[in-house]
C-alpha cells in the first residue's frame, strides 16, 4: 500500500507537470525553482502534510519535497535556536542532497565525458 | 566564458523534448511514479538499517541523487528524460542531472569556469530561492509565529 500510494502520489505530480511543461512556455529551470518555492509555500499553510502523510516518499521526492524539507527543518530549527535557525534551518535539512549533488557531480565530470550529444 | 542563450537551451533540450502530450504524460506518470516507489524501498531500506525517520529521509535524498548523478555520467540519463519527460525531472533525480550534466559537458572550459561555475546554471536558482523562501518562511515563524 506504501509503495501503491508512493507510486500514484510521484505520478500524479509528474504527470500534472508533463501537463504543465506541454502547455506553458515554462523551462524546466523554472518549474524547479517555483517547485521548491511552492513546496516551502505549501508546507508552511499546511496543505502540504496531508500530502506527505499520504503519498510518502511520492510527495517527498519531487522537488516539492526539497521545499518541504527546508520548511520542516526552519520550523524545527527555529523553535530550538530562535532566529538563528531561521538562517541554518533550511539548508541544514538539506545539506545531504545538495552535498550529494555537488561532490558526485564532481567526481562524474573529473572520470566521465559529456554524453549530452549523444 | 558567458552561456549564450542557444547552449542554455542546448542544456535543457534534452530533459524537455517536444512531443504529442497523449504519449508524455502516460510515460511521465509511469517514469515518475516509478521513481518514487524506488525512492519509498529506498527509504524502508535505510530505516531498516536502524536509522531515524529524518535521517533515513535525508539519506534516501543523497542516495537518489547519486543514482541521478550515476545515471547522467553514463549517458543514461538523457535516453529516459526523452521518453518520462517531467517523470524524471520533477523527482530530485532531476535536480542532480540538472547540476551534473553542466558539471560534465563543460569540462572543457576547465575545472573552475566551466565545471564548477556551470554546475550551478539551473540549481543555482533553485537554491536561491529554495534558501530564501525557507528564510522568510523562518523570519515569519520567529516574529509572528
Amino acid at each position: 500500500m506504501e509503495y501503491l500510494n508512493a507510486f500514484l502520489c510521484g505520478g500524479i505530480i509528474c504527470a500534472l507537470s508533463q501537463v504543465l511543461i506541454d502547455r506553458t512556455k515554462l523551462t524546466p529551470a523554472r518549474i524547479l525553482t517555483s517547485y521548491v518555492v511552492l513546496g516551502v509555500f505549501l508546507t508552511a499553510i499546511g496543505v502540504y502534510q496531508p500530502i506527505v502523510d499520504w503519498g510518502g516518499c511520492g510527495a517527498t521526492t519531487p522537488l516539492f519535497g526539497f521545499g518541504y524539507a527546508m520548511a520542516k527543518g526552519v520550523e524545527t530549527a527555529v523553535e530550538q535556536y530562535g532566529l538563528l535557525g531561521a538562517f541554518t534551518g533550511g539548508m541544514t535539512a538539506t545539506a545531504g542532497g545538495i552535498s550529494a549533488a555537488v561532490f558526485f557531480s564532481l567526481l562524474g565530470a573529473l572520470f566521465f565525458h559529456s554524453h549530452s550529444r549523444d | 566564458m558567458r552561456m549564450t542563450n542557444e547552449e542554455y537551451k542546448k542544456l535543457y533540450e534534452g530533459l524537455a523534448p517536444p512531443s504529442p502530450s497523449y504519449k508524455n504524460i502516460p510515460f511521465a506518470f509511469l517514469i515518475g511514479g516509478g521513481i518514487c516507489a524506488l525512492a519509498q524501498w529506498i527509504k524502508n531500506l535505510w530505516l531498516g538499517g536502524g536509522f531515524a525517520e529524518s535521517d533515513a529521509a535525508s539519506l534516501t535524498s543523497s542516495t537518489m541523487v547519486f543514482i541521478g548523478v550515476a545515471l547522467t555520467a553514463l549517458g543514461l540519463f538523457g535516453k529516459i528524460a526523452r521518453v518520462a519527460g517531467a517523470g524524471t525531472l520533477v523527482p530530485i533525480t532531476g535536480f542532480a542531472n540538472s547540476v551534473a550534466a553542466p558539471a560534465m559537458e563543460f569540462k572543457t572550459e576547465g575545472v573552475i569556469m566551466g565545471t564548477c561555475v556551470k554546475m550551478f546554471s539551473i540549481a543555482g536558482p533553485v537554491l536561491v530561492f529554495g534558501i530564501s523562501a525557507s528564510v522568510v518562511y523562518g523570519l515569519f515563524l520567529y516574529f509572528v509565529g
